[in-house]
């Protein structure tokens, strides 16, 4: 049902460029008022939100301890470096592996149940489509994203060109198919598929699973039929995201509605994302379990929370205050002149 | 804060990032580009809407047309005939590259791959 309602949802919402542009004629507020606000409010509620996040005390040293530490003998037990770091450098290399490779994605490991002579048996075993699904549609996205600075920047810079040639280097057809378009669709529609597939994970899905997925499914598709089959006006859309990116709007007359769909969609991701589970491109930088190295028997993690009134107490200064009682209820005391008291005497 | 300063360098370097654009074009106005057309000539193969956006359809199928299944006449939807050349009959009009072809595909970041085969038209006469 939750995703049943993530596909209504977006249909809806290409539905009101549809009207607007198509029967309304409201190309202004759709090609300038709409995805101006939505950048607006993307920056400032990513800036919120991490700001938020930011604040938030950090009570703890949580580093997850995927290896071997730093011993006693790093000789005999040699550190496991990027999985139980102890320095920034470690750390950095290991966010970096993280962000930029997915690693805790790539030791997924699935349970299931055997029957070996008659007996039930668990078995685990590595799965690495998640993580080799996921790392497809991040790049691709990444260099779709990329790609599309060519109709922002003015003249083009070499980075964008070079995007542009990698990506259709297959030569297929005209204008070239870009590989990333394929790719991106064959990454949605695997964690589409993974929720609909799978019972536990179905289970746990929600709207706000399933609507990014259908968004960015809408998004790809509207971008590949401009491109592939509508063969929208590319000067023209240039003209008008130019006039976006010099804050000299201007919007040209014959520019295919299937654009305002797509800049629609986008717009909607770009003001939902914020305020959705895709923070996690900022938040990922935020994982207490990542970015802390694993430290804490060589420096004191100071919890913010303490109050700084509130000294240490040592286990001698505890055995004065309680020592007369700890001595009638028959406990070994360190000091046995702690036995006498202090104050009665 | 903790992390405080590395968290809001983090926000200030992704926050550029998405501002960049704005101050790689700061003080420029877009203009789409303007075409030389050809003199002696004034309709295309096809309609003008029809070449602005979908040229690179036809030429597509013009080779396919012509190199593959060795068909060398084009019918347009006016019915008119034309050879299915690049060299004899676009370039007939189109004579140079720098002042037609590379001004749209230059803003457009386009490279299409006509050139690996064919003769860039500046050199000819």
């Amino acid at each position: 049902m939750n995703a049943l309602y993530s596909l209504l949802f977006v249909f809806l919402l290409v539905f009101i460029p549809l009207f607007g542009v198509g029967l309304g004629h409201l190309n202004t507020i759709f090609g300038v008022c709409i995805p101006m606000t939505a950048f607006v409010i993307f920056i400032l509620g990513f800036a919120y939100r991490i700001f938020k996040w930011g604040k938030s005390p950090v009570p703890f040293s949580i580093p997850t301890t995927g290896g071997q530490q730093y011993a006693y003998d790093p000789e005999t037990f040699k550190q496991s470096k990027w999985d139980n770091p102890t320095n920034g450098f470690q750390t950095f290399v290991r966010m970096a592996l993280e962000i930029l490779t997915f690693r805790s994605l790539f030791r997924n490991s699935s349970a299931s149940l055997h029957e070996v002579k008659g007996e039930p048996v668990v078995a685990y075993a590595s799965a690495k489509w998640l993580w080799l699904f996921a790392l497809l549609f991040h790049y691709s996205f990444l260099v779709i994203v990329i790609r599309h600075l060519r109709l922002f920047l003015e003249p083009i810079p070499f980075f964008v060109n070079g995007a542009e040639f990698m990506d259709g280097i297959l030569q297929i057809g005209a204008p070239v198919l870009y590989q990333s378009d394929l790719l991106i669709i064959a990454g949605l529609l695997f964690l589409l598929f993974r929720r609909l597939a799978d019972a536990k994970l179905r289970y746990i899905s929600l709207v706000n699973d399933y609507f990014p997925l259908f968004l960015i499914i809408g998004i790809a598709a509207s971008g590949i039929y401009m491109r592939y089959y509508a063969k929208v006006d590319v000067i023209a859309i240039k003209e008008l995201t130019m006039g976006l990116a010099t804050f000299n709007f201007h919007v040209p007359a014959n520019i295919d509605v299937s654009f305002y769909v797509h800049v629609f969609l986008v717009s909607v991701l770009l003001a939902y994302f914020p305020f959705s589970k895709l923070m996690h491109l900022g938040g990922v930088f935020l994982s207490p379990t990542r970015n802390m190295p694993n430290d804490s028997r060589i420096r004191h993690h100071v919890n913010p929370w303490n109050d700084p009134n509130i000294k240490p107490h040592s286990y001698e200064a505890y055995e004065k205050d309680f020592g007369p009682m700890m001595a009638e209820a028959g406990l070994p005391l360190d000091n046995p002149e702690n036995a006498k008291g202090t104050e009665e005497a | 804060m903790h992390y405080g300063g590395k968290i809001i360098i983090g926000l200030i370097i992704f926050i550029g990032l998405l501002l960049s654009p704005f101050a790689f074009n700061m003080g420029k106005a877009y203009k789409q580009p303007k075409l030389k057309l050809p003199a002696k000539e004034k309709k295309c193969v096809e309609s003008l809407e029809f070449m602005r956006t979908k040229h690179m359809q036809l030429l597509d199928e013009w080779r396919d047309w012509a190199l593959r299944d060795g068909k060398r006449v084009y019918v347009n939807h006016e019915g008119k005939e034309f050879e299915i050349s690049l060299q004899n009959t676009c370039m007939d009009c189109h004579k140079n590259k720098a002042d037609f072809c590379d001004k749209c595909h230059n803003d457009a970041g386009v490279s299409p791959y006509c050139w690996d085969c064919h003769i860039q038209p500046e050199g000819l006469k």
